[in-house]
């Protein structure tokens, strides 16, 4: 019988020629990272443990990106501490403000390969998936422990595969097959299981639309989304050769097809994640405010699609538009093509990369009462601020339509032509 | 820390990581902080409510979302004894552990228990024990995770190996 792409990582991780679904092992860690939110945690710890020196200085990455510049000296102090870990223990690979971004993008942007095993103290750490790795968010005190030995214990997950099959047609994104695939398994239905997306329509979607749909593995419970690695891969990551991929004799738990080519724009609505309906079928929803950006949708494409639909057209008087590109690359690269000027011209605002509104952190809190749409990953009670605000989450296609409508809006009239 | 008791607080499927602890709340580090906004999103007040040593028993899906440690944490340090759920999401289970918070799985204690009775875990029996006597049944752990559990967590094994390399 052969293996999956979780099982091959996992098993060379732990020294062993074969691992199966159930067991437990230990992996060697090939990356950790740490933001300005978890990272005082695990500094909290390492000083109760009284030894804070991490096993390889080269394998950990301090990002700051949850609330960037520091917005209150609450915050400015957490950047701090890992500013003067960073720099007790020579860590080159720490993220200063201005050289940052969300910290999953960073990470795909400049640290992981195919092949690696990536933990990060944040849930969507299972976004690196994409990249042919296996990764997977762990608590601080858990960090704390990687940083001291290097290694972790892992009960080698299940694997579900996702197939894809033909192709999306335009106005519909990879952000609308992730939301599909959790609204019919629901929020715990790949709890403990890697999620791998497999099938032509994977050879379809760019890295950047892959990144976005193995970030929201999480919210159907997974361990890890992931993709076995192709020449897009190979490209992207900037290596020659990523020889483990699943087999095709692999062992599946479970598989969901989704056809590609039938799929319409999708959206969340409150307060639940597998709460899903195609747009056609939401209703009349009023936005107060529209965000774009976050570790699902801040990436160069999402910033194309939407300067596309955004371009030449004005922001709805009745909402209002928040753009974060994910990454100070993406950020450079988005002005320079003219995205930003669309965005601004449009009576939007945009923010230097960071998490923003996401978590209801800042630069764009929402009040009683009111409703956004969003591209990020979550619309829990109180997410993005008030716990009497509601948060529907959408592709950036659609949520730059629906900044032009001031209501919830299918993307696909704006996109012909 | 064999045996755990204390109050029921019943709760129902996929109780988030933001109910238990809002995301504003994460800049703060201190335990006893984090504790004052415990279960703020879903009971206003739960911090003042709870007696030390209640147990929350739940169903599928308890701490789905964040990685946040803060959510255990604030639990912990408000007084929960335990938290026992049909499910938990891997990260929170894991986190829960580490810091020396009991979760237990039982498919059947959400249905057979009222809220605000008293009842009993027994983590190395496996069950759960009502007042009347009662048990009701409870996954058991891998050896390593119960004693990692009954040890109070990864921090105190961590203690245990790692404290006196400084000073070599
Ligand atoms: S963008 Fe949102 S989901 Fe992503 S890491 Fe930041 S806060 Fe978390």
């Amino acid at each position: 019988m052969g293996m999956t792409i979780s099982e091959k990582i996992l098993a060379k991780a732990s020294g062993n020629k074969t691992v199966h679904p159930g067991e437990y092992t230990i992996g060697k860690i090939d990356l950790a990272m740490i933001h300005d939110l978890t990272g005082p945690l695990t500094l909290r710890v390492l000083r109760e443990v009284g030894y804070d020196r991490p096993w390889d200085i080269e394998k950990v990455v301090i990002i700051l990106d949850h609330q960037v510049p520091a917005n209150s000296t609450v915050t400015a102090q957490l950047h701090k501490d890992l500013r003067e870990y960073a720099k007790k223990h020579g860590i080159k690979n720490y993220h200063e403000v201005g050289r940052q971004g969300v910290c999953h993008q960073i990470l795909a942007e400049q640290y992981v390969k195919p092949g690696m095993l990536v933990v990060g103290a944040d849930s969507h750490t299972c976004t690196l998936g994409a990249l042919g790795a296996f990764a997977t968010g762990i608590g601080s005190t858990e960090m704390a422990s990687v940083y001291l030995t290097g290694e972790m214990w892992f009960r080698v997950p299940e694997t579900i595969r996702c197939n894809l099959k033909n192709r999306l047609r335009e106005g519909v994104s990879s952000k609308d097959i992730i939301l599909k695939i959790i609204g019919s398994l629901g929020v715990d239905g790949g709890l403990y299981c890697a999620a791998e997306f497999t099938g032509e329509g994977v050879g379809t979607l760019s890295v950047d639309s892959r990144l976005t749909m193995c970030n929201m593995a999480i919210e159907m419970g997974g361990k890890t989304g992931i993709i076995n690695p192709d020449r897009q891969t190979l490209d992207y990551t900037g290596v020659k050769d990523a020889p483990l991929k699943s087999d095709p004799d692999a062992a599946y738990y479970k598989t969901v097809e989704v056809d590609l080519a039938a799929l319409e724009p999708q959206v969340a609505m409150p307060h639940s994640v597998d709460n899903v309906k195609p747009v056609s079928e939401a209703g009349n929803v009023i936005a107060d405010q529209v965000f774009i950006g976050s570790c699902t949708n801040g990436r160069l494409e999402d910033m194309e699609v939407a300067a596309k639909v955004l371009a030449g057209r004005k922001v709805s008087p009745s909402t209002r538009l928040i753009v974060i590109p994910a990454s100070q690359r993406i950020y450079l690269e988005a002005e320079k093509r003219g995205y930003l000027r669309t965005f601004i011209q449009a009576g939007g605002v945009v923010c230097n990369p960071n998490c923003g509104p996401c978590l209801g952190g800042h630069m764009g809190i929402l009040a009683d009462g009111e409703s956004c749409i969003s591209t990020s990953n979550r619309n829990f009670i109180g997410r993005m601020g008030s716990t009497a605000a509601k948060v529907y989450l959408a592709s950036p296609q659609t949520a730059a339509a629906t900044a032009i409508e001031g209501r919830l809006a299918d993307p696909r009239k704006y996109m012909r032509g | 820390m064999k045996e755990i008791k204390g109050r029921v607080w019943l709760f129902g499927n996929d109780v988030d990581t933001d109910v238990i602890l809002p995301g504003k709340y994460l800049v703060l580090t201190d335990p006893k902080d984090l504790a004052k906004h415990a279960l703020e999103g879903l009971v206003p007040g739960f911090a003042d409510k709870i007696k030390q040593g209640d147990i929350i028993i739940s169903g599928k899906n308890f701490g789905c979302g964040s990685s946040r440690e803060h959510a255990p944490l604030a639990l912990k340090h408000a007084g929960v004894g335990a938290i026992v759920a049909k499910s938990f999401s891997r990260i929170f289970f894991r986190n829960a552990i580490n810091i020396g918070l009991p979760v237990v799985i039982s498919k059947d204690a959400r249905e057979r228990v009222s809220e605000g009775e008293t009842v009993t875990i027994d983590l190395e029996g496996g069950a759960l024990v009502k007042g009347n006597g009662e048990r009701i049944a409870t996954e058991g752990y891998p050896d390593f995770l119960l004693k990692m559990l009954m040890d109070g967590g990864l921090l105190q094994s961590l203690k245990k190996r790692f404290s006196k390399v400084e000073r070599k």
